[in-house]
């Protein structure tokens, strides 16, 4: 992988087949994450003659779909303050069916516009766009998953079981920040 | 996660403070986490929602240094689509009532 370049309307890259195949496994993880996670949404009638579609009004138990999906309000841990629990719950139902599409259609279009061999990548601004939220959702899942704080060393002992995933989460950190350079106004 | 600090109003227009307090009921709040690039938050605030890259990177700056940050204020309906096209983002944003 070389720096993403921006040529006018056109943004490019270059990944190995190695690494082309990181980034196409990890997207398809999280996109089938989030589709699971939409097939749990209450059917009712009423949505289908309406078309308002309605998602879940709880949060999900999953740690890494709770970092995705996030509450429309800051709920106190141990007494979260009634009216906001409600309002949160009314509000994620009304919200996520979109968040998800958003989501999963970004991801799409990373499956879409990276090939399994590798090779240069040309992306229009707004398939640019979906790229930079699809690896943002992917190191959120991996940042989740291996519990990633600020201090974060580079490299953590041999022994730890996370020690192999930690560079494949910065790579990616690395990835996204020179595509992040290259769409900045 | 640095530690929170007291909650900072976003710079008041030229207008009057309470009458815009009247006026914008509700507040956007963006909280650090630690995955969230500078550099991303940056270009967010910038495309989401039209700020300068000065005014961009000062508010991801109070996010990182401060906590959290308000970014957004208004009615309930522009504060509740302003959460909506963060967490699209993939940022930790959250609604609250102005204080």
């Amino acid at each position: 992988m070389k720096r993403w370049i921006r040529d006018g309307d056109v943004v490019i890259g270059r990944l190995d087949r190695q690494e082309a195949a990181v980034v196409r496994g990890l997207v398809s993880q999280i996109q089938d994450m989030l589709l699971a996670r939409a097939e749990e949404a209450p059917q009712d009638e009423l949505a289908e003659l309406t078309g308002i579609r309605t998602g879940s009004s709880e949060a999900p138990d999953d740690p890494i779909l709770g970092r995705l999906l996030p509450d429309f309000h800051r709920l106190d841990d141990d007494a979260p303050d009634p009216d906001e629990v409600n309002s949160a719950a009314a509000l994620r139902s009304l919200h996520e069916p979109e968040l998800l599409d958003h989501k999963t259609g970004a991801a799409e279009i990373v499956l879409q516009t990276c090939s399994p061999d590798g090779g240069e990548i040309r992306l229009s601004i707004g398939e640019a766009e979906a790229w930079l939220a699809s690896l943002n959702d992917v190191r959120l899942a991996l940042g989740t998953a291996l519990d990633v704080t600020e201090d974060m060393p580079d490299e953590l002992p041999p022994e730890d079981p996370r020690s192999p995933h930690l560079g494949v989460y910065h790579w990616l950190t690395w990835v996204q920040d020179t595509l992040v350079e290259a769409m900045m106004p | 996660m640095t530690t929170p600090v007291e909650q900072e109003r976003t710079q008041p227009e030229a207008v009057g403070e309470e009458i815009a307090a009247e006026d914008r009921p509700w507040q956007t709040v963006v909280w650090n986490d630690p995955v969230n690039l500078m550099s991303y938050v940056t270009y967010v605030f910038q495309k989401l929602f039209g700020f300068s890259r000065d005014k961009a990177t000062k508010l991801m700056l109070d996010v990182h240094h401060k906590g959290k940050a308000i970014v957004t204020s208004g009615t309930k309906d522009k504060v509740e689509a302003d959460v909506a096209k963060l967490h699209a983002a993939g940022l930790w944003a959250t609604m609250q009532r102005a204080s």
